[in-house]
């Protein structure tokens, strides 16, 4: 093995992430991402692609979305309209075979990077469809006859949010990693690779800030990383100076710019309420 | 030997599988995560573990584990030769660490002091406390104790952090059995789906026949298909107030979240029992309220009436005139529940309390028999029966 996934200059991961990605490009396995929104799920792969200077193919989930478009497709409509207008292309079936990403993905000569985003928006059958093409990496295509083989096993990224059960069968074959939201240390590092110009005082107010709101319990939704990378650029361009995130001794101050970091209107609510009752304390 | 913890991981009740065992020690083979213990503990848990609500007993299996291999090595190093390790000592001691031994009060004082640690290590193990957690803040603990790790005297533990990795557990609040969390509120939601999308009419698929008959090279293939959103339509009745609310605030998410699914859905409030009046909105179920005549006026019959209560009071809140314990009701709470059903043949009950208590507590045994025997635990289990029965023509 030549190349190893490891920290770039705008993404942090940690040991554990890190290994499980190289163990997957040994293997051959896919690798099935899970964690709370906004901690980065769908950037690994993008991050894997470029420090491993590989070609990325991204596949994007929703709802409709059917296995099949993932091969291939074949576009029917078209070669109607073709027959009627007396194309000669119409005696040709593969003219209108359309390759799907995992097809792309498998032509590639060298390591290639696929992101399969948010798997569980799905339909509940769509994984299932996909056992033998994640596992042997190879596929049959019915009407032109051929089968199509992975010419290097890609590495393949899984994303999932949690919102459909996977089958089991699915998860045998991947491995698994879940990234837990990362810990005060850990986020100033991502702080850092993002905004290397940002005060070191401002930095410690506003991780402060950040990490007391999410322990306010009963918060909906809780911030996220990325919530806060964008709280820290409105900081960062309004130039408000640290002392003006610093709570006093009860702690009860509403963050600059919050807006940034609560989404919900009721936790806007709620968090004012909790900020009234510790000043009526005083 | 990795055989121990697979099967350690299935009385776990992890459902781990051989094919994830093999991939485990493919990749050992390929040396992706051989030299240390951490590197292992990650790898292993992802080739193994494909859900973070097991990662919890995965931790706690894995520490098991880890002590059961450190007790191994206890016992063999329990019969080395104390010349052999002095002799080891001083061979890897420095000249400095050398004196730091005699300011301790020399070699024979330190080793003495390691044997009364040691019994007291055993001691504390065999009345079944974890010790591995603290190895790393005494001079001897068990992780200091092997010739490359005699740095005895040394302030800080070997390993410069005491608390490994897996007995921090910090996944617990994601374990399933638990409490109970997103995984029943899921499969529930799967249920009502289901229940949403059957008993639908078929109706004539433009896109499905095109595409037949492009592939029928221009034959025409008419092709039907089932209509997608059925015309379901339910009414939901929650029994509020004390240990009901937190039932109602799930069943009501749970609604909520499926009700795309639905034509219609309305939310109705009661206390106790279903009497003469509902009401919309909790906070003014004094001033706004609908009387359930009305109720049963408003709605066609062909709508779907989901009772969600714990059906738990006394008898006569049910039975008796004047019964409810909130106002003076002028007919029993039984004939008002008889009204509903005879308007809405399709009805259900769902119950939070386990079906096991049913039968001993007499208001739940007279409501389920007024409801015809349709009553459901609030589990997804319940669910899918309740939804079996509301689908079933009466």
């Amino acid at each position: 093995m030549t190349k190893k996934f490891e920290s770039t200059d705008n993404y942090i991961a940690t040991e554990d992430l890190a290994l499980a990605v190289n163990a997957a490009i040994t293997l051959g396995r896919p690798l099935l991402i899970k964690g709370e929104p906004g901690t980065g799920k769908t950037q690994l792969a993008e991050e894997v692609a470029r420090s491993l200077a590989a070609p990325l193919y991204r596949w994007h989930i929703k709802s409709t979305t059917k296995a099949q478009q993932g091969l291939y497709e074949y576009d029917a409509v078209s070669r109607l309209r073709d027959s009627q207008l007396g194309d000669e292309k119409v005696h040709d079936i593969a003219n209108y075979i359309i390759k799907g990403k995992l097809w792309e993905a498998f032509e590639e000569e060298q390591l290639s990077v696929l992101l399969i985003d948010e798997i569980d928006k799905a339909d509940i059958e769509f994984p299932n469809d996909l056992l033998l093409e994640i596992d042997k990496m190879e596929f049959h295509v019915y009407e032109t006859r051929e089968t199509v083989v992975a010419k290097h096993r890609p590495l393949v990224i899984i994303t999932s949010n949690n919102e459909k059960e996977l089958p089991d069968a699915f998860l045998r074959r991947c491995f698994f990693h879940y990234i837990k939201f990362p810990d005060a240390e850990t986020m100033e590092k991502i702080v850092e690779v993002h905004f290397p110009s940002i005060k070191k005082d401002l930095l410690a107010a506003a991780l402060n800030a950040f990490f007391a709101i999410r322990e306010v319990q009963g918060i909906k939704k809780k911030p996220s990383t990325s919530e806060l990378l964008d709280w820290l650029k409105l900081l960062l361009a309004d130039e408000i100076p640290a002392d003006a995130l610093h709570a006093d001794e009860s702690g009860s101050i509403i963050p600059k710019l919050h807006g940034a970091l609560l989404k919900n209107e009721q936790d806007v609510h709620l968090f004012e309420r909790l900020v009234f009752l510790n000043k009526r304390k005083q | 030997m990795l055989i121990e913890l697979l099967f350690k991981l299935r009385n776990a009740r992890i459902p781990v599988s051989i094919t994830e065992y093999l991939a485990m020690l493919d990749g050992l083979n390929h040396g992706v995560a051989n030299y240390s213990i951490d590197d292992f503990y990650h790898f292993s848990r992802m080739c193994l573990i494909k859900d973070e609500r097991h990662f919890d007993r995965f931790d706690k299996v894995f520490g098991d584990y880890v002590n059961g291999l450190q007790n191994l090595f206890d016992e063999v190093i329990g019969d080395i030769p104390e010349e052999w390790l002095r002799l080891e000592a001083e061979r890897l001691f420095s000249e400095e660490e050398k004196k730091e031994v005699e300011a301790l009060g020399g070699w024979d004082k330190i080793m003495e002091t390691l044997r009364e640690r040691m019994e007291e290590q055993k001691d504390r193990h065999q009345g079944g406390s974890k010790w591995i957690g603290t190895g790393g803040t005494s001079p001897f603990g068990a992780n200091g104790y092997n010739p490359a790790g005699v740095r005895i005297g040394q302030k800080s533990g070997r390993h410069g952090r005491a608390i490994k990795v897996w007995d921090k557990r910090e996944y617990k609040n994601l374990d399933s059995e638990r409490e109970l969390g997103t995984r029943n509120f899921k499969m529930a939601l799967r249920k009502l789906r289901r229940f949403a999308r059957e008993g639908a009419q078929d109706q004539f698929d433009m896109n499905g026949t095109i595409d037949a008959t492009a592939r029928n090279a221009g034959l025409l293939d008419i092709k039907m298909a089932a209509e997608r959103r059925n015309a379901i339509k339910v009414l939901l009745l929650f029994d509020v107030g004390g240990s009901m609310d937190y039932h109602v605030a799930v069943s009501e998410e749970l609604f909520s979240a499926a009700r795309s699914e639905f034509k219609h859905l309305e939310y109705y409030y009661f206390h106790n029992f279903v009497y003469e009046k509902l009401w919309k909105d909790n906070r003014r179920r004094h001033n706004e309220t609908l009387s359930t005549e009305e109720f049963i006026r408003t709605y066609a019959a062909d709508y779907r009436v989901i009772i969600v209560g714990d059906a738990t009071m006394s008898p006569y809140e049910i039975t008796a005139p004047g019964g409810s314990v909130e106002h003076w009701n002028e007919e029993a709470g039984a004939v008002w529940i008889n009204r509903i059903l005879e308007k809405f043949p399709h009805a259900a009950w769902l119950n939070p309390e386990p079906a096991a208590y049913w039968s001993r507590v007499p208001s739940v045994k007279i409501t389920h028999e007024l409801m015809q025997e349709r009553m459901y635990g609030l589990t997804v289990d319940g669910i899918g029966k309740a939804i079996d029965g509301l689908k079933r023509k009466r």
